[in-house]
């Protein structure tokens, strides 16, 4: 079965197909083409603009798609899009293609919660088999286990997410968004040497992270640190936070094996420092590079084909988005109860 | 190091152990460092943890919240000597317990002593900070309701942070036992608890 997936929900515009052997379980993929829309150093991207970039660059990407695919049309049996959770705008403007070219090919639709496709591909990626999952991206931070039929969250960030924090942060120093601000403060963070504090947030198995954000905004100013033991210093507190969040559910439900999942995921530093907690327990961490971590099509066409081969299809008439979508609202049917 | 130890829990920042203190068995709660944890951070997170994990053991203690006796700290090893307290792990109980699974009214009560325990810590401005059911218990002696673990906890009065740490309990027990909603639902129960926390 050969499903193409439709990802806009922040500024990655991704359209991938993939294919599951249905008897031998082997998963292909076929196509996996992105567009990022890049905004100059100290600003961010914005819904509009946004969604103006989506709407550009779409139609030539799902072309070179199938292209890459070498896949005829009538082979295509499901089209999925990311339902939520996002930004309205970019959401919008990517469901309104996918679901003309399902009228247009006469194909069933499948609306995907963005945060499921990030796990489904991990898992489908590292072969971790029921691993905690850490979700770290732009717009999200939640630390989730599955339980009978849902992923359920463990803990999350109580104001902004970890990579909104990042982004911003970049703005502040204007750092360079291309390719990402989190891979440039990564690039400045490695010859960073002093170290410092920074306000430290947990609360159980939640995390914050918008005092870290004013207050190296004061620092900043008041202080003359340089940018890259600034970069230095945010790495290592936000990561210790959350590699501590993680620790903690792995503890509380008795896990093994972690899997970083989200755009933030593919920092190298996050992987190491998640690594060397894993050692101390004994157990494995999981990740992906950054073709699979950062928001791409693949993950919604992956996810969207394993509803839809639980006989899962999004009627015409509700494949509408929501910004608000959360991971637990989604009955997973496709694997076993625990 | 410490003396006769039996290591019997490795938990996620310490190392628990039962080890003999004077004439009795006391909980030896050793909080470890961390290699992912940038040194300085490391320190200061430790230092500042078992302080606080003993003011407020001790603070809930002298209010009469039913928690581990505190025996006695050591700052240098981070080390924190506690009571050994005899009884059953609110989680375990409701993950096997039968009576605890079928029975609604033992479910009830259940919830009822742990939000009146909760509004005897809130009341004297602690915050626990991980409020799971892995850090509550039942005395075996007197099936009073014990919390342990406060190694995340500070002081504040603030309403946003007890409110927090209700979240972040409710959090807890939707993700670890699907179908405990209607323990949160407060119904007749509230205004019974309510009259409890306003007394105390």
């Amino acid at each position: 079965m050969i499903a193409i997936g439709f990802e806009g929900s922040a500024n990655k515009l991704g359209i991938g197909i993939i294919e599951h052997n249905t008897e031998s379980g082997v998963v292909n993929i076929l196509a996996n083409i992105r567009h990022t829309h890049v905004t100059p150093p100290g600003t961010g991207f914005l819904p509009r603009d946004t969604a103006v970039h989506h709407r550009e660059h779409i139609i030539p990407v799902v072309k070179e798609a199938l292209k890459t695919s070498n896949v005829q049309i009538k082979d295509i049996d499901v089209i999925c899009y990311t339902k939520g959770p996002g930004m309205g705008a970019p959401l919008v403007s990517v469901a309104v293609v996918a679901r003309t070219l399902a009228l247009l090919w006469n194909k069933p639709i499948v609306g995907v919660n963005h945060c499921i496709g990030h796990i489904e591909m991990g898992r489908e990626i590292t072969k971790a088999d029921n691993p905690v999952v850490l979700y770290v991206s732009g717009g999200n931070t939640q630390v989730i286990a599955y339980s009978e039929h849902r992923y359920r969250i463990f803990g999350e960030t109580l104001d902004i997410a970890v990579g909104n924090c990042l982004d911003r942060f970049a703005r502040i120093l204007n750092l360079s968004n291309d390719p990402s601000p989190g891979y440039n403060i990564e690039q400045h963070a490695k010859k960073g040497k002093k170290f410092i504090e920074l306000p430290y947030t947990v609360k159980g198995m939640d995390v914050s992270f918008s005092g870290i954000l004013s207050n190296i905004e004061t620092i900043k100013n008041e202080q003359s640190c340089s940018p890259e033991d600034l970069c230095f210093s945010l790495q290592e507190t936000v990561f210790a936070m959350l590699v501590e969040i993680t620790e903690r559910a792995m503890a509380h439900i008795g896990s093994k094996e972690v899997l970083i999942v989200g755009g933030v995921g593919c920092n190298l530093r996050l992987q190491e420092m998640m690594a060397q907690m894993v050692e101390q327990r004994d157990g494995k961490v999981f990740a992906t590079d950054e073709r699979f971590c950062i928001d791409n099509g693949i993950m919604i066409a992956h996810a969207g084909l394993l509803a839809y081969r639980t006989g899962f299809i999004t009627p015409l008439e509700r494949s509408t988005c929501t910004q608000r979508f959360r991971t637990d609202e989604v009955y997973v049917a496709w694997r076993d109860a625990n | 190091m410490i003396e006769n130890a039996t290591l019997i829990k490795q938990g996620a920042e310490a190392r628990i152990h039962t080890a003999p203190f004077l004439t009795r068995t006391a909980i030896v709660k050793e909080r470890f460092s961390k290699a992912y944890r940038h040194p300085i951070l490391d320190k200061k997170l430790t230092t500042r943890r078992v302080n606080q994990e003993a003011r407020c053991l001790f603070k809930c203690r002298k209010s009469g919240v039913d928690t581990p006796a505190l025996y006695f700290v050591d700052t240098e090893n981070s080390t924190i000597y506690m009571e050994f307290v005899r009884g059953t792990i609110v989680k375990d109980l409701l993950v096997t317990n039968s009576v605890y699974i079928q029975n609604k009214v033992k479910q009830d009560e259940l919830a009822k002593k742990i939000g009146i325990a909760l509004a005897k810590v809130h009341e004297i401005d602690i915050i626990h900070g991980d409020l799971t059911t892995s850090n509550l218990m039942l005395r075996e002696s007197n099936q009073s309701l014990v919390v342990i673990d406060f190694g995340l906890s500070y002081i504040s009065s603030l309403p946003e942070d007890k409110a927090v740490d209700l979240y972040v309990l409710e959090r807890a027990f939707l993700s670890t036992h699907p179908n405990s909603e209607e323990m949160f639902d407060y119904g007749d129960e509230r205004e019974a608890w309510l009259d409890e926390s306003t007394r105390l």
